[in-house]
Order: structure tokens, then sequence, then C-alpha cells
């Protein structure tokens, strides 16, 4: 009755690197890393408050008073993360990426800021015609005219749902504005 | 039966072709972006947001309700035929509905799953719809220093409720605060944390940081897993939901208790996981043979997915009646309302009562179609699983920026999805909880203000938080919330050494 179907989400096979799966940092790293940049981040914030002044005037508390405690907050939390992560004796030598999957992370990441790059100057229309053939061709294995065929018909679907039924203005590029867009 | 009647009209400005069209298209999108890998509630109805800007404030929130419901049916299709939780209020589900669907039994639990999720929404929208509005001419007394309190027992609840290690909990919502502070101060005028960046003038827009945080993260944590999803395929007949529906009755207990669940549970933030493992667990333990769960059992379904969805949709009250949503999906539901300049809280049910009851009779609509279209399309979204991620990831990615330039026409907010969408990414594998950075980021300012006006009040005299019963009690209310776990490992260790002591005297 109930028939079974294999799939695989995620990456393809195809991109699979065959080499020996090595962790690329540890978890225990990571977590000190961002434990110091959310530190960090608290003591910009809290800095720039006391310019804005956290005092009171007679009107009530100043516009710093409020962030500023916050971000006081946020520091101290962030001391005690380091603190954990110092401590802690479980989930040593725990890989929080290993080599393997930042490569699959950045075979997406960087196209998508390609996307947004060519969305700056070419316009979201050809942007993600570019992003949607290429992932599906380069990283998907998929086909050429599957992959042709699939983003000319996003983009078209996307490109009359908001530019000509929902009047939502996109960024567009030169080559709309040829098309007198 | 004012509420009744006010209800009625509310389906009356739903009963119009294009509603309805709109409620089917809402739902179809929603069980879409539920049954897709990385997708779900909070990224569906983010990402859609911009679809309904052009509409009119009843239409929109009509049809992005509907998307979530839709979520909320479509998380139980992964659960149960490919073992895989859309939501992590579906774990439950999936521990007796995966061991039905390899027993040949896929049909029945995707029927009781979707007809026990219909049963918890309707009771929960009826606590909704009599309820709020009470809760809400309650609220109409409320002056800042009462707001204040209630918001302060939300972050509370969060903190001392949360799964995650408290720091974490405390650094995700003080950053969610810090993040909604800059800009321009909204009291004094002054600029605050821009470093000079006219970028950063407008501030950090709240729908923009939820679609990095949970839509281009988890492309990029669906990316780095890579599931092999070994599933089943389903085809309801109608002769399968009818024996189902047949066998209803013999449940109600199970279906009562997991509804009451969820609806306490939901009101609270970030009370539906919490709710479907309840659920679960008590079935499991009022149960006469407990060992059976876990192996396929009907019951295993009905009670987590009763309370999960009694407790997402309970979860739309506090935001409605005070303006305080008590989940990530309702916090983003709050965002889309302020978009139209609509203030959610207890002045919605005095000004904009076509809207407020409009949404509420969408609410039982949204249920009763969506049961049916879910039940008729079941094999149609089983087959979006099989459409390879290498095309749909491209296509959500390119459906998130539009998204957020949509929303304030602003490059500079896709390129600010993209960053978010690594704090997302890191965020998530290390562990620190995005809800309540959510959650902050909507209510930081209105928070803030809250606490500002008492301050200007009472001349800076913190004594204000217990001037009188109402706000000292919701202020106790938050302190316990936030010390709870100390307060109960107490009461705990209290209950060990009076039950020795006893054992001692026998």
């Amino acid at each position: 009755m109930a028939d079974e179907i294999n799939v695989t989400q995620g990456a393809p096979e195809a991109v699979t690197v065959s080499r020996p799966d090595r962790p690329l940092v540890g978890r225990r790293a990571v977590e000190a890393v961002v434990m110091i940049l959310l530190l960090g981040f608290a003591v910009v914030l809290g800095m720039d408050n006391i310019r804005t002044g956290i005092g009171w005037q007679s009107d009530g508390p100043e516009a710093g008073y409020f962030p500023f405690y916050l971000s006081v907050l946020l520091g101290l939390a962030a001391i005690y993360g380091l603190v954990d992560v110092a401590l802690r004796r479980e989930g040593r030598g725990e890989a929080f990426v290993t080599r393997e999957q930042f490569v699959r992370v950045l075979l997406v990441f960087v196209p998508a800021a390609l996307f947004v790059l060519a969305t700056q100057f070419l316009g979201i229309y050809i942007g993600s015609f570019f992003l949607i053939a290429g992932f599906m061709y380069f990283i998907g294995r998929i086909a050429l005219w599957k992959s042709l065929v699939t983003a000319l018909i996003f983009v078209a679907v996307t490109f009359f749902t908001f530019e000509v039924s929902f009047n939502v203005i996109m960024p567009k590029g030169p080559i709309e504005r040829a098309l007198g867009f | 039966m004012e509420a009744f009647e006010l209800l009625m009209q509310g389906f009356g400005v739903l009963l119009t072709p294009d509603k309805i069209g709109l409620m089917m298209l809402g739902l179809v999108l929603g069980v879409f972006v539920g049954v897709l890998p990385g997708l779900g509630g909070p990224n569906g109805v983010a990402i859609l947001l911009p679809l309904t800007f052009t509409m009119d404030p009843t239409s929109a929130i009509v049809m992005l309700s509907c998307i979530y419901w839709g979520a909320l049916f479509g998380g139980a299709i992964t659960s149960i035929l490919f073992n895989i939780p859309g939501e992590a209020w579906s774990v439950a589900t999936t521990f007796d509905g995966y061991p039905m669907a390899q027993k040949g039994q896929a049909a029945e639990a995707l029927t009781a799953a979707f007809t026990s999720s219909f049963i918890g929404s309707l009771v929960a929208v009826m606590l909704i719809t009599f309820l709020a509005p009470s809760i809400a001419t309650f609220a109409l007394k409320f002056g800042p220093p009462e707001f204040f309190a209630v918001y302060f027992l939300t972050f509370c609840s969060f903190v001392g409720l949360g799964r995650e290690a408290r720091h974490k909990i405390v650094i995700s919502l003080t950053l969610g605060f810090l993040l909604a502070a800059i800009g321009m101060d909204t009291v004094s005028g002054t600029l605050r944390m821009t470093f000079g960046s006219i970028e950063l003038l407008r501030g950090i827009n709240f729908l923009v940081a939820v679609i990095g945080l949970f839509g281009v993260s988890e492309i990029l944590l669906t990316m780095e897993e890579r599931l092999a999803l070994r599933g089943h395929v389903a085809k309801i007949r109608p002769s399968t939901v009818l024996k189902v529906w047949r066998d209803l009755p013999r449940y109600w207990v199970t279906l009562l208790r997991s509804s009451a669940i969820g609806c306490w549970l939901g009101v609270t933030p970030g009370g539906a996981i919490a709710a479907s493992f309840m659920g679960y667990n008590l079935a499991k333990r009022f149960a006469r043979d407990p060992d059976s769960f876990g192996k396929g059992r009907i019951e295993g379904v009905f009670a987590p997915e009763t309370a999960a969805h009694a407790a997402g949709t309970a979860a739309l009250l506090p935001m409605l009646a005070l303006g305080i949503p008590g989940s990530g999906t309702a916090a983003i539901l709050l965002g889309g309302l302020m978009v139209w300049g609509l203030n959610p809280g207890p002045m919605l049910f005095v000004e904009q009562k076509d809207f407020v009851w409009g949404l509420i009779a969408s609410m039982y609509l949204g249920n009763i179609i969506g049961l049916f279209l879910v039940i008729a399309t079941v094999p149609l979204f089983a087959a979006v699983l099989r459409v390879p991620f290498a095309a749909i990831a491209p296509m959500i990615l390119v459906s998130c920026a539009i998204g957020a330039f949509a929303i304030q026409n602003a490059m500079f907010d896709v390129w600010m999805m993209l960053g978010f969408g690594v704090v997302g990414y890191v965020f998530k594998k290390m562990e620190i909880p995005l809800a309540p950075l959510t959650l902050a980021l909507v209510l930081g300012s209105r928070a803030e203000d809250a606490f500002r006006l008492t301050m200007i009040g009472s001349g800076g005299n913190f004594g204000v938080f217990y001037s009188n019963g109402l706000v000292g009690t919701i202020m106790t209310l938050a302190l316990i919330m936030l010390f709870w776990p100390l307060i109960s490992s107490l009461v705990e260790r209290f209950r060990q050494g009076r039950r020795d002591s006893t054992v001692a005297a026998e």
C-alpha cells in the first residue's frame, strides 16, 4: 500500500568530496570566538550609548539609558559564556563543522552573495535567472536545458506576480530599462 | 453573546469569492513551505509577506494566517512520511506517526494528524473568540507600568522556561533588544548606535532580520546536513478518512486533555514544543498499555498534534489581546500587522472591529477548508519532496531577497539579510535560540517606550512597579518565571527531603 521512495535533500551527491572528512574547526573554538565577538559588540554599543547619554534628564531617562543596560547584560552573558566554554568538560574535540560540510555551505553561500551583488547592478530578475540556472546546472548537475527552462519560468512568474499584478517594485537593471519597464 | 454576533459579522466579511480564493491560495502556499525541508511557519510567513503589501489589511492578514495554518498542517506530512519533523513541535508526532507509515498505515496516520490538528486549533480558536475580547477590555485599563510588566513577564518566561542554556537565551534576548534600538530614538529623536551610517538611520527592520535568521540560515544548514530522505508514499482514500473519524469519539479524553495542555502552554511564549511533548507523555502515562506507544499507535499521533496545534493557535491570543506574541510565528504576524499601521493590542478590538473579527473568523474557516484541502492533496505535496534541492534552494534564496527588498525598497536590506543568514546559521549550530531574539526585536521599542513613559510618570522611582495590586502581581509573576529553574529545583529538594523523612519515620 505504501510504496517506498528515496529522496536526497540538501547537496547532491555530485559535490561530495571523496577525501576522508576532517573537522575544520572545533565547536568550543567557535563558541569562544562568538562569545568574544558578542562581548566586543556589547562594549562598542555600550560606549556609544554612554556618548549618547545614560543619565537622567528632566523628562526621564536619556536615550542611551535603556540600551546601555542591555549592552551591559549582553556583555555579562557573553563573559559567562566564555567561562562556560573554558570550564566545560563535555564536547571537547567535537567538530563545529567538518571540511566537507563547510565546502557544501560555501557552495550555496558564495552563489547567494554573487546573486545579491548581481541584483545590485543588473536587477533582481537577471540575477535570479543566473542564480537558479547556474545553481541547478553547476551544483545540482541537472541538464542544461532543464536548468534554463526552470529559471526562465520562475523569473517570468515572479516578474508578472510582482511587477505586473501586485505592483511591488523590485530592483531593475539596464535590460529591463531597455525593455521599457 | 456579543462575541458571537461580531463573529458572524466576521464571517460575513470573509464569505466573498475573492477572500475564499485568497484563503485557499494561502493554505496551499503554507502547506508548500511547511513540507519543504528548511522552511516552516516563521520562514513561510516572512518570505510571503511582501505578496500581501498591496492588499487591504483584512485580505492580507487572512492570507497570512492561512499560510500559517497551511504550514502547521504541512509539518505533519514530513513527520509521518519521512520521519523528519518540519518544526520542532512536530518531533513528538514522528514517534508513532512514522512507525504507522512503516506498517503501511500512512493514510490513517495522516488523517489522524490532520484531524487532531483541526480539533486542537478549533478548541483554541473558541478560546480566543470568547476570551480575547474580555482580556482586551481588561487590558484597556493598563497604563505604561502594567504594559511594561507584561512585556517583562514575557521575556522572563522565555528565560525561565527555555530549554537552552540560560546565558544563551539572555544573549539572544538582549541582542534582539539592542538591534531594535538602533536608529532614531522615538522619544527624544536622538540617533543611537548608528555610527554615522545613513543606512542604519532607518533602524534594523524586523522582517529583514527574520528572513535572514530563519530563511537563509536554514538553506545553509540543509545544504550542510544533506538529509537522505527515506519515505513513504501515501494516498488518502475517503474510506480511510471515514474509518478514522468513526473511531474518533473513542479518543475524546486524549483529544480534550491535549487541547487543554496546548491552550494553557500556548499562551506562554515558546509553549508549542513543550505542549506537544507533554501531550504525548501524558497520553502514554494514562494509557492502559504504555509500551505500545512508539510502535505506531494512532493515539500517539492524536496526542502531540492536538496539543501542538492548540498551542500554535493559542499563541495568537496574547498577540491579539495584548500585542504580545506567544510564538516566533505569531511575532512575525504581529510584525505584519504593524506594516499596515495596525497597532496590535487592546485598542485593536475597539478601533478595528471588522479586522479583528474577520481574522478570528478566518481562523475557523481556514482550519475547516485546510482540513479538506490537505487531505485531498497529500500525494501532490509528498511529490514536492522529490523536486531536487538544487532547484528549490536558489528559488527560496530569490524569494528571501525579494521579501527583504520589498519591505523598505532598500538594497542595503538584502545585504543585511545575507549577514543575518550567517548569524542565524552560527547561532543555530551553537544552540542559541532565535525565538527570543525575534520577539525582542519586534517588541523592543514598545517595551522601551512603556518603560520610559513609566519612568517619566513616576519621576524615576522604581517603586511604581509595585504601586498597585495589578502591576505588582504581574511583576512578581515575572520574577517567579525568571527564577523558575531555581525555584523548581528547591521545591524538588524539599519534596525529596520530606519523602526521605516519611520513609525514615516508617
